[in-house]
């Protein structure tokens, strides 16, 4: 039997260090090195290499909504943004409350293989928040479920999220909250604040999360479990978090890049022209004081990692008035970019701080092997290779997504992903989909 | 002027003082036997209702056939809309019919502007959820104007639900273009919770102000607000904010009280005060149509006005 081929990739700048060859052998990383040959080269001379991002927040809408995504084009959509790992919300119809369900997804993410498929696991059934589903089987299940989320809606009574939290200790799960307290935002529009009372929208207030988290991280402590705290979206959020780190409590928290780049002024003013529901999203856009805070929380390490929330919907859904409208923006193909203008350009984070922040940490709080690894020998050979001297104005009709549900149309974004390897396999090559 | 007229803000002191001074022009003709003007003859103006507002509706209609304008009334109400069509196709299909104004009313905040984005024509505001009522701030401006002169420096007391009110966020919008100095009053839960960067000054005291104002403006209380903890009963918001005989007796004797209807008769204000010669309420509803006019007129416009109300 003859021995696996290799592959080299030639001259590349490691998390934006020295310029280096990368030797692939059976999905490994063999050796990192100068002079380096293989079977096959992939020049990355100039290009930052990262570790494959990792999300833990991904709307791939199958089963159920296959106009606006399936775990195909979804999959592509993460592959295109330099994802190898995304994990699939459980919102889906039917909702991912089964081990029957869960296996659908997971199953279907490895025939589409363009990147791997972690399921999310509804916390209650239907996501109706009345009972837990059956987290243990999920757990069990071939898609080794690990996070549990009614995402989309928030698991907003105490003593059934204290159970939840509890219960999932036994095989080292964590519930992703979706915090926001159900009667502060009945039929919430937007960022309640100048903006909402100007246009008349009924107002979504920063404290209807704050309060949820607040609460999640008291109980979180109480029962000594693992709390994760979906995209955060307030400067009041981050306080708290902080403050709940300081005790030492196992609390960690995604930002997405939507809200560390749009604010809520966006509704009112705008090229898009005003009341465009492409800024409508869940938790809603908020403030300038807050996009600074969240950045400073992600660069501290207060916010552990950044989470797309990638959700698609289709055209019919957004061109609509503003409260008809579905909530959602997809991002998993500006993802990067995003990170790398809110973050980098402003020198809050270097490139190992966006692959902490981008692939280590969700890989670490979703408990996903083979995910998340440095670039070093021994590693799986995930790599997302970067060119971060490209800059180019965002084209939504060349996305993978099925949607175009995208709030950067028209906008230059800096960057590229150029190439993503998935154990060792180009999913991506010179920015197109193998 | 703008194209459209969705929001008060659109319109710049000189556009607004045209607007005002247009209608009194044409009111002129109002009092005639005769009341239409050629001026619109062979343009379309549809009245694009999906919200029941028959008053609001038969002002602009008689607005448009006024000046001579073909007016198409379209309800959602027995339309396509009624079997899920969306607003944009609703647009599209307006557009193919070569409307050159649409009025719109709707129940979501903001319709008229993505409206706005789907036709060529015109696009006016006629109420929008909870965000604005541009001609209603206009009617009221006019009302003022002809009840107490110009409205530099003039005391604007505006009373009620101002956080679900698109007639307060149009008229403290339009009053602070024109110079009038504009106060709201209602329970704080009633306000905005960033009502402070608005245009206009704000107070929890009705009583206070009624002595230091030129105009009284009570502001609908929705049914709907009665059970959501707004305030604890109907009797209470009455007492506090509605507007009674005796109330009225601490104002000037030249300062007017106004309601853009329709009124709850003893709720916001005595039916006794709606009916005293300080209202101006059946004006208004007057007004409007001559104020719609204008706007139509001005916004497609209309040729040299003064020439037409000679012959």
């Amino acid at each position: 039997m003859s021995e696996q081929r290799s592959t080299v990739v030639k001259g590349a700048r490691i998390l934006g260090g020295e310029p280096a060859d990368i030797l692939i052998r059976d999905g490994i990383i063999e050796e990192v090195g100068q002079g380096l040959t293989g079977d096959e080269t992939i020049d990355a001379r100039g290009l930052i290499a990262l570790p494959g991002l990792v999300d833990l927040h991904t709307h791939l809408r199958e089963p159920g909504r296959e106009d606006a995504e399936t775990v195909e084009t979804g999959t592509r959509a993460a592959a295109l943004g330099g994802y190898t790992a995304v994990h699939a919300m459980a919102n889906t119809d039917p909702v991912a409350d089964t081990a029957g369900v869960v296996e659908q997804v997971w199953r279907l993410g490895q025939e589409a293989g363009h990147c791997d498929v972690r399921p999310v696991g509804a916390v209650t059934v239907g996501l109706e928040g009345e009972r837990l589903a059956e987290l243990g089987a999920m757990a069990d299940s071939a898609a080794r479920v690990r996070v549990f989320s009614d995402d989309g809606k928030c698991v907003s009574d105490a003593v059934l999220m204290r159970r939840a939290l509890e219960y999932v200790k036994a095989f080292d799960g964590v519930i992703a909250q979706h915090a926001q307290e159900p009667r502060l935002t009945a039929g919430a529009q937007m960022n309640e604040g100048a903006v909402s009372g100007r246009l008349g929208l009924t107002g979504w207030p920063a404290v209807a999360e704050e309060a949820i988290i607040a609460r999640d991280c008291l109980l979180a402590a109480h029962v000594g479990s693992r709390l994760h705290v979906c995209h955060v979206s307030t400067a009041g959020s981050v306080e708290i978090i902080r403050w709940a780190k300081s005790k030492g409590w196992d609390v960690t928290a995604e930002v997405t890049p939507h809200h560390l780049l749009l604010t809520d002024d966006l509704v009112e003013d705008s090229p898009v022209g005003a009341y465009n529901p492409i800024y409508k999203v869940n938790p809603p856009l908020r403030t300038r004081a807050d996009v600074e805070a969240l950045r400073l929380a992600l660069a501290d390490g207060t916010i552990d990692c950044v989470a797309t929330d990638h959700a698609p919907h289709p055209v019919e859904d957004k061109e609509t008035e503003w409260s008809a409208a579905a909530m959602g923006m997809i991002g998993l193909e500006t993802a990067l970019s995003v990170v790398h203008e809110a973050m980098v350009e402003t020198g809050l984070l270097d490139w190992s701080g966006v692959a902490e922040r981008m692939s280590y940490a969700p890989a670490r709080i979703g408990r996903l092997a083979g995910h998340g690894r440095p670039v070093e020998a021994g590693a799986p050979a995930n790599i997302t290779l970067y060119d971060a001297s490209a800059r180019a104005g965002v084209d939504p009709s060349a996305f993978a997504s099925r949607s175009r549900n995208t709030p950067y149309e028209g906008r230059t974004l800096p960057g590229r992903v150029v190439a993503t390897l998935l154990r060792g396999r180009p999913t991506v090559l010179d920015g197109k989909l193998v | 002027m703008k194209r459209h007229l969705i929001s008060a803000a659109d319109l710049s002191r000189d556009d607004a003082l045209l607007i005002l001074d247009t209608a009194d022009e044409l009111a002129k003709i109002s009092d005639r036997s005769i009341k239409k003007l050629p001026t619109l003859r062979g343009r379309t103006v549809v009245n694009l209702f999906f919200e029941d507002s028959t008053r609001t509706r038969i002002s602009f209609e008689a607005a448009a056939k006024r000046l001579s304008a073909d007016v198409i009334n379209f309800s959602a109400k027995g339309s396509s809309v009624s079997k899920g069509e969306s607003l944009k196709d609703t647009a599209l299909t307006l557009e193919a019919m070569g409307a050159d104004a649409v009025v719109i009313r709707h129940s979501a905040s903001g319709a008229p502007h993505r409206l706005a984005g789907w036709v060529r024509g015109s696009v006016v505001n006629a109420g929008d959820g909870t965000h604005e009522h541009p001609t209603q701030a206009l009617l009221d401006a006019f009302t003022m104007r002809r009840r107490l002169g110009p409205l530099d420096g003039r005391r604007v007391t505006i009373v009620g639900d101002v956080l679900h009110s698109r007639v307060a966020r149009s008229n403290v919008l339009l009053l602070s273009t024109l110079g009038a100095e504009v106060t709201l009053v209602a329970p704080p839960t009633l306000l905005p919770v960033n009502v402070g960067s608005w245009p206009c000054e704000v107070s929890y005291d009705l009583d206070a102000m009624l002595p230091k104002s030129d105009v009284v403006m009570m502001l609908r209380v929705q049914r709907e607000r009665m059970n959501a903890a707004f305030f604890p009963t109907e009797r209470e918001y009455s007492r506090r904010y509605g507007l009674d005989r005796d109330r009225v007796a601490r104002m000037h004797d030249d300062a007017i009280v106004m309601h853009p209807g329709p009124m709850n008769r003893g709720m916001e204000i005595a039916a006794e005060v709606a009916d005293s010669p300080r209202s101006t309420i059946v004006e208004q509803v007057a007004n409007g149509v001559t104020t719609r006019m204008a706007v139509l007129y001005l916004l497609l416009g209309g040729a040299d006005l003064g020439g037409e109300i000679r012959q």
